[in-house]
C-alpha cells in the first residue's frame, strides 16, 4: 500500500460498509425451501421463491430471532415493530420484479461493531441492521451469449449490516469486517463463507481535506470477493479521487465495480442511471412485532463477543494478548482451546500446541477445526502424557500426527510404538509423589496401617503413566517414599 | 353445456374433465355443488391466464388454498371463468377472450372483472362461482347481473393462490343464486392459512347455522354520501328496503361517513402502485410470454408490450409513478393516510349500528363499449364499493329488484370486520322476506 500514507497526510478518507450477510437457517427467508449450497441448480425452489403467480411469502421466524439476536450483540436498538417492504427493479435473477427489504423501519438501528486497533477497543458504529432475501444466481456461459439463473440461492436469508461513513483506512475497513465476521460465526448466524458468497460487501468512500468538515463526492465500490480485495479497492480508489482531486478535478458521484485480477475498478453505472427502487411497505406480509418473550428467551442466552472473549482470555488464563486475538479469531479455535484447558491441560502449555501444532495442521486446509478429528478429550490425554513426561514433545508431535488418521487413542499408539519414557525413577519418582500429594487422605490411612491401599496407589500411577512404568521400579519407589517418611 | 353458452364468452378454457376427488361416500358441505373458479386463481394443471396474453398458456403446478379446499369439501370444479385483465376493470371487456355478455341484456356487461363467474352463476351453469374481489369485483358483477355476491373481510379467506392485483385490496369472494349457497361456500373456503401471512387465525363462526336465528339489527345509512351519483331508480329501491327494514322491526339511523368522497381517488392510487410491483413478475425470464428477439432490456419491453392489455399498461404506468421518488410523499404516501380516515369511519360508525346499507353501482349495467374509451367514468362505477375493500370489511351485493330498463339493481350490506354472519342472515332475510 505504497503511497497511502502520503494521501492520508493531506486527505481524509470517509469509509462506509454495507456487508450482507446470509443466515444459516434451515429454511429460506419466505418459503420452506432448504437453504443451502452447493446442490444442483434449481432443485431447491418452489412456487413462493419462484415467483409464481399467486403464490405469496411468510417470514421464516428462525431469521428473524437471528436479525435481533445479533442487533442485541452489537448494542442496536431493536425496533419492536418492524415492516418489510419492496426494492423494486428488473433484473432476470429476480422472479418477482421486487425484493423484499427493509426500508424505513429496519429491524436494528445504531449499535457498533469493537475492533481493537494496537490493542486499544475501538468501536466502529453502526446505522442499521435490516432482513431481506437474497437474489437467484446468473450464470453467464464463456461467449456472453447465454445465461442461465439458478434459483437455489433465491430466497435465502439475508442481513444488511450498514456501516456508519465513521472508517478511515482501507486497514480499519478490513479489521472491521474480519470481526463482523468473527461476531457472525460467534452468533453461530451465518456460515460466513465468502468463497460460497455467504458475506459479501458494498463500499461508500469519498476523501476530505484533513482537518475540514463538509463530505466530499463519494463513489460506490462493489464486487469485492475477499476482505483483503476491500482493502485493495479502497485503497485504489483513495488513490484515484486524490488524483482527480489534487489536480483540481471533481470525483464524479457513480457506482463501480472492482476487478480483482485487474486490480482496479471500472465504471457500471453514473448518477443519472441510478436505479428508483420505489420502495413501499410489502402488502403480502405483516407487521413484524417483537415480543417481550422474544427478547427475553435472547437475551437469557447472552454470546461473549471476540473482543471480550480476548479480554477475558487475559484476565482467566493469563496469556498474551497476541495470542489471544489469534485464538479468539476463529471461535471454533477458542472453543478448542477452552475445552482442553477445562480438562485439565495448563493454558500456556495448550497456547503453545495450539499456536505451534495446531494452526500449522489446520493451515494445509485438509483439516477444519470445526471437525477436527482429533477432538479435545484426545488431545487432552497427549498433552497429560507430556505434561508427566511420559513423551517428550516431539515424541508427541508425531502421535499426533497418527491421531489424525486413526481413532486410536494417544494411549494406545504411545503403548503400541512404545514411545513412553519410563526407566526414568527420577521422573516416576516425581509422578508417585505427586499423585500422593493428591490423596493425602489415603495417604494417612496407609500410614495408619490400612497397607491394603498399596494396590490403590499402585493402580493410579498405572494410570497416570498410561501403563507404561515398569510396575517393580514404582514398587520399588512408592514403597520407599510410603513407608520411608513413616518417622 | 359449456359450448352452450359460448355466445356469453364465460370461460377462459374449458377442461375436458370436471375436477373432483373420487370417494365412495362424500360428506362434505360441497358435495352436489358445482362450482366455477375466476381465470385469477390457481388450479393445479390447469390454466391460470388471467384473461391475459403475457400469461396464455400457462398452467398453474398447484393450487390455491381455496381450492384445495373446495375439492376437500366435496364440491365439483367445473371450470375456469373470464375476467378482465389481472382483475382490472368493470366491464369485463378487459379480455383476451372476448368481452363476457350481461345475462339478462346481452347488449350489456355483466360487470367487472368477476364477470364470467358472475353470468355463469346467474346462467345457472354453476350452483356458485369464486371471484376476486379489490374493489368491488365480486359485488358489482353480482349486482349487474341479479345474483348473490359477497365480499368478504379481508383476511377472511386465504389469497394464496390468487394472483395479486392489489395485495392488501384482493380478497377472495363468491357469486351465488342465494345467500345460502354463499355461506355454504364461505364456511369451507374461510379459516386460517399458513402460506398467507396476512389471513387471519380468528375462528371460523357456523354461518349456516346462524343465518336462521333471529335479529333485528341496527341499520345505518349514509344517505348524504349517496344521493348525488347515484340511478334514481337505484336510490327508489334503497327506500324501498328501509322502509321494509322498519317494518320488519329494524332501528335504522341516518349515519355520517365524510370520507367516503375520496375513496375512488385513494383506491386507484393505492391499488395501482401495488399493481405495479405486482406485475413486475411477468418478465418473460421464467414462463408465459417472452420476447427474446432482442437484449435483456428489449426483452422485458417487447414482452410485457405485447403481453398486456391497455388497462393493464395504464395502471401499471400510473402505480410506478406514484411509487417513483419525489412523488411517493404526494401520492402513495397520502393516500395511505386517506385510507386510515375511511377505515375510521367505517370503525367509528360501527360502534352504533350493525350493518351499513349502501348501493352496489350507482347505475345498472351500462352498454358493451360504453365505458371502454372513458377509464374516468368507468373507475367512477366503484364509487360505493371500493371504501368497502379500503376498511377492508365485508359486505355482500344483494338482488334487491329490477330497473325500468329490465335490468337488475343491487344494493350493498356492509358489515364490520369479520362480522360475515350479521350481513349473510340480513341478506338471507331479505331473500326470504322482501317483495321486490
Amino acid at each position: 500500500m505504497k503511497g497511502l500514507s502520503k494521501i492520508l497526510e493531506k486527505w481524509e478518507p470517509v469509509i462506509g460498509l454495507e456487508v450482507h450477510a446470509q443466515l444459516s437457517t434451515d429454511t429460506k427467508m419466505f418459503c420452506g425451501c432448504r437453504n443451502v449450497y452447493g446442490d444442483p441448480p434449481n432443485t431447491h425452489t418452489c412456487p413462493v421463491c419462484l415467483g409464481l403467480p399467486g403464490a405469496l411469502p411468510v417470514a421464516n421466524e428462525k431469521a428473524i430471532e437471528y436479525t435481533l439476536k445479533l442487533g442485541l450483540a452489537l448494542g442496536c436498538k431493536i425496533s419492536l415493530k418492524s415492516h418489510f417492504a419492496r426494492k423494486n427493479y428488473f433484473y432476470p435473477d429476480l422472479p418477482k420484479g421486487y425484493q423484499i427489504s427493509q426500508y424505513d423501519e429496519p429491524l436494528c438501528l445504531g449499535g457498533s461493531v469493537t475492533i481493537r486497533q494496537n490493542g486499544e477497543l475501538k468501536e466502529i458504529p453502526l446505522i442499521r441492521i435490516h432482513l431481506e432475501e437474497d437474489a437467484g444466481k446468473s450464470i453467464h456461459s464463456a461467449d456472453e451469449k447465454e445465461t442461465k439463473i439458478d434459483f437455489n440461492r433465491c430466497g435465502v436469508p439475508l442481513v444488511e449490516i450498514v456501516s456508519a461513513p465513521d472508517i478511515r483506512s482501507p486497514k480499519v475497513a478490513r479489521e472491521y469486517l474480519t470481526r463482523l465476521k468473527q461476531i457472525l460465526q460467534y452468533l453461530g448466524i451465518s456460515n460466513c463463507n465468502m468463497e460460497q458468497g455467504n458475506l459479501r460487501c458494498d463500499a461508500n468512500i469519498s476523501l476530505r481535506r484533513k482537518g475540514e468538515k463538509p463530505l466530499g463526492i463519494r463513489t460506490e465500490m462493489k464486487n469485492m470477493n475477499s476482505f483483503r480485495g476491500v482493502e485493495r479497492a479502497l485503497f485504489f480508489e483513495i488513490n484515484r479521487q486524490a488524483g482527480l482531486l489534487e489536480s483540481g478535478k471533481e470525483v464524479v458521484q457513480e457506482t463501480r465495480l472492482w476487478n480483482e485480477s485487474e486490480r482496479k475498478a471500472e465504471v457500471m453505472r453514473g448518477k443519472e442511471d441510478a436505479p428508483d427502487y420505489r420502495y413501499f411497505p410489502e402488502p403480502d406480509l405483516v407487521s413484524m412485532v417483537i415480543t417481550e418473550k422474544q427478547f427475553a428467551s435472547i437475551r437469557s442466552d447472552p454470546v461473549e463477543l471476540p473482543h471480550e472473549k480476548e479480554d477475558r482470555m487475559l484476565s482467566d488464563y493469563g496469556i498474551r494478548l497476541n495470542d489471544a486475538i489469534i485464538l479468539a479469531s476463529d471461535v471454533h479455535l477458542v472453543d478448542y482451546f477452552e475445552q482442553i484447558v477445562e480438562l485439565g491441560i495448563d493454558p500456556q502449555e495448550a497456547v503453545k500446541w495450539m499456536l505451534g501444532v495446531m494452526l500449522k495442521v489446520l493451515k494445509d486446509e485438509i483439516y477444519k477445526i470445526e471437525s477436527f478429528p482429533v477432538k479435545p478429550n484426545r488431545l487432552a490425554t497427549l498433552l497429560k502424557a507430556v505434561g508427566n513426561g511420559i513423551v517428550n514433545i516431539n515424541t508427541a508431535k508425531s502421535v499426533f500426527q497418527k491421531m489424525l488418521t486413526s481413532d486410536k487413542t494417544a494411549t494406545q499408539i504411545i503403548k503400541e510404538e512404545g514411545l513412553m519414557q519410563m526407566s526414568d525413577s527420577e521422573k516416576l519418582s516425581s509422578i508417585i509423589e505427586g499423585i500422593l500429594v493428591h490423596h493425602p487422605v489415603e495417604v494417612s490411612r496407609y500410614r495408619d496401617g490400612k497397607k491394603e491401599l498399596f494396590g490403590f496407589f499402585m493402580g493410579q500411577i498405572m494410570r497416570e503413566t498410561l501403563g507404561q512404568s515398569t510396575p517393580k521400579i514404582v514398587k520399588e519407589i512408592l514403597t520407599g517414599i510410603l513407608d520411608g517418611n513413616k518417622t | 353445456m359449456l359450448q352452450h353458452y359460448s355466445d356469453y364468452n364465460l370461460f377462459t378454457s374449458s377442461p375436458e374433465e370436471k375436477l373432483y376427488i373420487r370417494k365412495q361416500i362424500k360428506t362434505g358441505l360441497l358435495q352436489g355443488k358445482t362450482i366455477a373458479i375466476k381465470d385469477n386463481i390457481a388450479v393445479r394443471g390447469w390454466q391460470l391466464s388471467c384473461a391475459s396474453g403475457i400469461l396464455a398458456n400457462y398452467l398453474s403446478p398447484y393450487h390455491a388454498t381455496v381450492v384445495q379446499r373446495i375439492l376437500d369439501g366435496d364440491g365439483t370444479i367445473i371450470g375456469k371463468t373470464n375476467l378482465d385483465e389481472f382483475a382490472m376493470g368493470s366491464s369485463n371487456e378487459h379480455t383476451i377472450f372476448g368481452s363476457v355478455k350481461n345475462p339478462v341484456d346481452s347488449t350489456k356487461v355483466p360487470g367487472g372483472s368477476s364477470g364470467g363467474s358472475a353470468t355463469a352463476v346467474a346462467l345457472g351453469v354453476c350452483d356458485m362461482a369464486l371471484g376476486s374481489d379489490t374493489g368491488g369485483s365480486v359485488r358489482q358483477p353480482a349486482a349487474f347481473c341479479g345474483i348473490y355476491g359477497l365480499k368478504p373481510t379481508y383476511g377472511r379467506v386465504s389469497r394464496y393462490g390468487l394472483v395479486a392485483f392489489a395485495s392488501s385490496f384482493d380478497q377472495i369472494g363468491i357469486l351465488s343464486n342465494s345467500t345460502q349457497d354463499a355461506a355454504l361456500l364461505l364456511q369451507v373456503i374461510a379459516g386460517h392459512d399458513p402460506s398467507d401471512a396476512t389471513s387471519s387465525d380468528r375462528q371460523v363462526p357456523d354461518y349456516l347455522k346462524k343465518l336462521s336465528e333471529p335479529e333485528q339489527p341496527k341499520v345505518g345509512i349514509p344517505w348524504e354520501q349517496i344521493t348525488d351519483g347515484a340511478d334514481v331508480e337505484i336510490i327508489d329501491r334503497l327506500k324501498s328496503l328501509i322502509t321494509f327494514l322498519k317494518n320488519s322491526g329494524c332501528d335504522v339511523k341516518n349515519i355520517n361517513l365524510p370520507h367516503l368522497r375520496y375513496s375512488i381517488a385513494t383506491y386507484y392510487i393505492l391499488t395501482m402502485a401495488e399493481a405495479s410491483s405486482n406485475l413486475a413478475r411477468y418478465d418473460g425470464v421464467r414462463y408465459g410470454l417472452s420476447d427474446r428477439k432482442n437484449v435483456l432490456e428489449n426483452m422485458y419491453r417487447d414482452t410485457r408490450s405485447a403481453g398486456f392489455g391497455e388497462e393493464v399498461k395504464r395502471r401499471i404506468m400510473l402505480g410506478t409513478y406514484i411509487l417513483s421518488s419525489g412523488y411517493y410523499d404526494a401520492y402513495y404516501k397520502k393516500a395511505q393516510k386517506v385510507r386510515r380516515l375511511i377505515r375510521d369511519d367505517f370503525v367509528n360508525v360501527f360502534k352504533n349500528v350493525d350493518v351499513i346499507i349502501l348501493p352496489t353501482t350507482p347505475t345498472p349495467a351500462f352498454d358493451l363499449g360504453e365505458n371502454l374509451n372513458d377509464p374516468i367514468k368507468m373507475y367512477l362505477s366503484d364509487i360505493f364499493t371500493t371504501p368497502v375493500n379500503l376498511a377492508g370489511i365485508p359486505a355482500i351485493s344483494v338482488p334487491a329488484g329490477t330497473h325500468s330498463s329490465g335490468l337488475p339493481i343491487g344494493l350493498q350490506l356492509v358489515g364490520d370486520f369479520f362480522n360475515e354472519e350479521t350481513i349473510l342472515r340480513l341478506s338471507h332475510y331479505i331473500e326470504c322476506n322482501y317483495t321486490k
